[in-house]
C-alpha cells in the first residue's frame, strides 16, 4: 500500500526546498487538471512506498484563486494519507493562518516548523511542545535549507499515518463565531457528508462566505434561510461582518498562541538585514538603475560570452555530426531526397530545438537566483506602477523584459506569476517584445532601404512592439480579462542565499521541460517545412525552391499581403519559413530572390517597413508556440497566435495605407 | 477618518476596519490586516506607489488605492484598542 502525502504551505516558506530535500531528483512536473497550476510529485528518498505532492504556495483555502481551489480539492478528493504543513518559524503568525484551515480538513497532519536555524541564531526560542499541544498537531522543527530535522519529520509522518492520528482539536474560538460554527456544522452535516466535504471545514467556509462550496453542498431553501439567520446573528453579536469575523477569530487565536510560545517578538537577524539591503535595492532613486544593471548583466552573460560559448559549442557539435552523417550518406549513395531529409530536415530540426537550450539554461540559472533570493518580489514592488495601467502587475515585468532576448524562456518564466489571468495576458503580449532572432532581419532591410537612418528605424520597430503590447493590454483589460484581477498584495520575503541545489534543480527542470514538451512539435514542424520546401505538387524532389509546394502556398496566400504592400510570393514564402526560426526569413528571401541585393526589386522603402512591422508582430516561431501550448493549453495557444497574426496584419495595413497617402504609394 | 495610504514612511497606526470587497478584501484579511492590528508603513516604491508595510513581523506590499480601503485608529483610541483587543475582539470604536 503506497502512502501519499500532500505538502502544503505559504509562498516563500521554503516549501520547494523541503520538497527537493525530501524527493531529491525523483520528481516530475505536471499540471493539475484543467488549470495551468503546476503539479509536482516525487518519491521520498529512502522510502519505497512514500510519495509527496507539492501543492501550490497558498495563504488560505478561499475560493478566489485556482491555486487555492486546486489545493483544497486535492486534499478533499484525492484524500492523501497525511497533510504535511510547512510553516515558516520566522513568520509564524501569517503562516499559521493556513494551518488553522488545514486542520479543519480533518486529515492526519504534521507541521514542519522551518527556518529554525535562523530563529535559533537570532536568539529567539519557540516552545515547540506548547505549540504542538495548543494546535493538537505534532510539530517537528526543521531547517530545509540545511537539511536538518528532515529525517525526524519523515519518521513522524510515518508514525502519524500508521496511527491515523487526526488533529486533536478543531475549535479555536469562543463567543459568537463559535456558536455560529457549531450551529452551521450541525445544520449541514448530512449535506457535507454527501458532497464529500469535512463538516467542520464546510461549516466555517459557509459562514465565511464561499459560493462554490455552497453550491456543491446543494442546500435546500429552508437550510439556506437558517444558515443566513445564523450568520446574521453572528454578525450582530460580533459587531462585524462574516469575513472579518472569521479572519479575526483565527488571528486572535494565533496571537495568543504566539505570545505563549515565542520568547522574543523582534524580528530575526535575516529580517533586520533585509530592511538594510532594501535601503539600497528599493531605494527611491537607485532601485530602477540597479534593476536595469542586474538585468543588463544577465542579458550580457546569456547572449554574450557564456551564451555565445555554449551556443558555439552546440553548433559545432551539431555541425560535426551533420558532416559525419553527410559523408556517410554520400558514401552509402542514398537518393538525393533521402540525403536532404536527413541533413536539411532531421538535423536542422534537432539543431533548432537544441539552439534554444543554452539560453534557457543560463537565463533560468540567473532567474532562479533572483527568485529564490527574494529579489523578484522587489522587482514587482519597484516596477508595479509602470504595468498597472495595462492591467498587469509588477511581476509581469521580468518575463516581458526577457522577451527582448528570446520569447521561449520569457513565456516559460511567466509561470511564476500569481494569477492565471496575469499569466495569459503576459504570455499573449510577450512575443511583441522584439526578440533577438529578428535583429538580423531588421539589419538586412534597414541596410538596404534606410541606410541613412538605420538606428532610428530599428528603434522605431522596438517601440512599435511595445506600443502594440500596451494597446493589447488596454484592449483585453476592458474585454476578455475584465473583472477582478488577483489583488496585488504581495509579500516581500526576507533576503536569503539561494541554495545551489534548488537553483540547479530548477534550471535542469526548465531545460528538461522544454526538451520533452517542445521537441515533438518543433521537430515535426521543421520536417513539414522541409517537406514543403523540397517537393513540388507532383511530389517530385526539387532542388529549385521556387518550384516547391511551399512556393505554391506562398503564391496562394500572397494576395492576403497585397494591401500591406508586399503581395509577392517570395515575401509570403519567407514568412512561412520564418516560423521555424525568425532569422530564416532572410535566407529564404535571398534564395528566392537570387541574392540579398535583389530585395529592392521586391520592396519599396514603405513596403519594406510594413514587412518589418509584420515580421515583428506576427505569430512567434514554432518553439515559442510550443511553449505557449505547454503553458496555456492548445486552444489558448491557437487563439494567441491568431490574435498576434491579426494584430500584425492590421498594424502593417495601417502603416502601408497611411504611409501611401503621404508618400503617394 | 485616516486611511493606511495617508501614512508616511515610518508612521504607524492600528487598523480599525478593512473595506473593499471580494478577493481583495479577503486577501487583505488573510494576510493579517485584521481590525486591531498595528501596521507601519516602511517605504514607498520609487514612483510613490505601491507602499511597503510592516505587519505581524513581516513585510507586505500593496497599492495605495487598496490601502485607502483600510481605515486606521490613531492616538489614544489606537492604544486602548490594541490593549483591549484580546478581551473584546475587533475594534469597533
Amino acid at each position: 500500500m503506497s502512502i501519499l502525502i500532500a505538502l502544503a504551505g505559504n509562498q516563500n516558506c521554503g516549501k520547494t526546498t523541503l520538497f527537493n530535500q525530501l524527493t531529491g531528483s525523483s520528481q516530475h512536473v505536471g499540471n493539475f487538471p484543467g488549470v495551468t497550476v503546476e503539479h509536482k510529485e516525487g518519491r521520498i528518498k529512502g522510502e519505497k512506498d512514500m510519495s509527496v505532492v507539492d501543492l501550490p504556495g497558498i495563504y488560505s483555502l478561499s475560493p478566489y484563486t485556482p491555486e487555492e481551489i486546486v489545493s483544497r480539492d486535492f486534499i478533499i478528493k484525492q484524500n492523501p494519507d497525511a497533510i504535511l504543513n510547512i510553516v515558516d518559524a520566522t513568520n509564524l503568525q501569517r503562516n499559521l493562518y493556513l494551518t488553522l484551515q488545514l486542520i479543519e480538513l480533518g486529515h492526519p497532519m504534521v507541521i514542519a516548523l522551518n527556518m529554525m536555524d535562523e530563529v535559533r541564531a537570532s536568539g529567539i526560542t519557540i516552545d515547540i511542545k506548547k505549540l504542538s499541544e495548543e494546535l493538537g498537531v505534532p510539530v517537528v522543527p526543521i531547517s530545509a535549507a540545511k537539511n536538518q530535522g528532515v529525517e525526524e519529520l519523515v519518521e513522524e509522518l510515518r508514525r502519524v499515518i500508521k496511527a491515523h492520528q487526526l488533529p486533536k482539536r478543531t475549535d479555536f474560538c469562543e463567543g459568537e463565531v463559535h456558536k455560529a460554527l457549531h450551529a452551521a456544522k450541525h445544520l449541514i452535516e448530512d449535506h457535507a457528508a454527501a458532497a464529500g466535504y469535512p463538516a467542520r471545514f464546510a461549516a466555517s467556509k459557509l459562514i465565511e462566505g464561499d459560493a462554490p462550496l455552497e453550491e456543491a453542498l446543494e442546500l435546500d431553501e429552508s437550510d439556506k434561510d437558517i444558515l443566513q439567520h445564523i450568520i446574521d446573528q453572528m454578525e450582530e453579536g460580533a459587531g462585524t461582518d462574516r469575513e472579518a469575523a472569521l479572519a479575526d477569530m483565527r488571528y486572535q487565536f494565533i496571537e495568543q498562541l504566539y505570545d505563549d510560545c515565542v520568547s522574543q517578538k523582534s524580528g530575526t537577524r535575516e529580517m533586520q538585514r533585509s530592511v538594510k539591503i532594501d535601503r539600497i535595492l528599493t531605494h527611491k532613486i537607485w532601485a530602477i538603475p540597479i534593476f536595469i544593471g542586474i538585468m543588463g548583466f544577465i542579458f550580457y552573460l546569456t547572449f554574450g560570452p557564456i551564451g555565445g560559448f555554449l551556443s558555439g559549442a552546440f553548433e559545432e557539435g551539431i555541425a560535426f555530426v551533420t558532416n559525419a552523417a553527410d559523408t556517410a550518406l554520400t558514401g552509402a549513395g542514398v537518393s538525393l531526397w533521402m540525403h536532404s531529409f536527413v541533413i536539411d530536415g532531421v538535423f536542422t530540426g534537432v539543431g533548432t530545438v537544441l539552439s534554444f537550450l543554452p539560453v534557457i539554461l543560463i537565463l533560468f540559472f540567473f532567474l532562479s537566483i533572483l527568485e529564490d533570493s527574494g529579489y523578484m518580489a522587489r522587482v514587482a514592488f519597484v516596477m508595479d506602477s509602470s504595468l498597472r495601467k495595462i492591467g498587469l502587475s509588477g511581476r509581469s515585468f521580468v518575463p516581458m523584459l526577457i522577451g527582448f532576448g528570446c520569447s521561449v524562456p520569457a513565456i516559460m518564466s511567466a509561470r511564476t506569476l500569481a494569477s492565471e489571468r496575469d499569466r495569459k495576458l503576459t504570455i499573449l503580449i510577450t512575443p511583441f517584445m522584439s526578440c533577438g532572432a529578428k535583429v538580423p532581419i531588421y539589419a538586412l532591410f534597414t541596410a538596404a532601404f534606410f541606410s541613412q537612418n538605420q538606428a532610428l528605424v530599428m528603434i522605431s520597430l522596438y517601440l512599435l512592439g511595445i506600443a502594440v503590447a500596451i494597446l493589447t493590454g488596454l484592449l483585453f483589460k476592458k474585454t476578455l480579462f475584465k473583472g477582478n484581477p488577483v489583488p496585488f498584495v504581495l509579500e516581500l520575503p526576507a533576503y536569503r542565499l539561494p541554495s545551489p541545489k534548488s537553483v540547479l534543480l530548477h534550471m535542469w527542470e526548465k531545460a528538461k521541460d522544454f526538451l520533452v514538451r517542445a521537441f515533438t512539435i518543433i521537430f515535426l514542424a521543421s520536417i513539414v517545412i522541409w517537406f514543403l520546401q523540397s517537393f513540388d505538387f507532383q511530389f517530385n524532389f526539387v532542388t529549385d525552391n521556387s518550384q516547391s509546394i511551399l512556393a505554391g502556398i506562398g503564391q496562394a496566400i500572397a494576395p492576403v499581403f497585397a494591401p500591406l504592400g508586399f503581395g509577392n510570393w517570395q515575401a509570403s514564402t519567407a514568412l512561412i519559413t520564418g516560423l521555424t526560426a525568425k532569422e530564416t526569413v532572410i535566407s529564404t528571401l535571398s534564395v528566392l530572390t537570387g541574392g540579398e541585393q535583389m530585395l529592392t526589386t521586391l520592396f519599396t522603402p514603405l513596403s519594406a517597413y510594413s514587412f518589418l512591422s509584420f515580421v515583428l508582430l506576427y505569430m512567434p516561431c514554432i518553439a515559442a508556440v510550443a511553449t505557449t501550448k505547454r503553458e496555456l493549453g492548445g486552444k489558448n495557444a491557437v487563439l494567441t497566435i491568431i490574435y498576434q497574426t491579426l494584430a500584425a496584419w492590421v498594424v502593417a495595413f495601417i502603416i502601408f495605407q497611411v504611409g501611401s497617402l503621404f508618400l503617394g504609394g | 477618518m485616516q486611511t493606511l495610504d495617508q501614512l508616511k514612511p515610518g508612521e504607524s497606526g492600528v487598523i480599525r476596519s478593512v473595506g473593499g470587497q471580494g478577493a481583495l478584501r479577503r486577501r487583505l484579511l488573510e494576510m493579517g490586516l485584521t481590525p486591531g492590528t498595528r501596521v507601519m508603513v516602511q517605504k514607498t516604491a520609487p514612483s510613490g506607489d505601491p507602499i511597503e508595510i510592516h505587519i505581524r513581523g513581516y513585510q507586505l506590499t500593496l497599492r495605495k488605492e487598496d490601502a485607502a480601503e483600510i481605515e486606521l485608529l490613531t492616538g489614544g483610541t489606537a492604544q486602548e484598542c490594541a490593549r483591549n483587543r484580546r478581551r473584546r475582539g475587533g475594534c469597533t470604536a
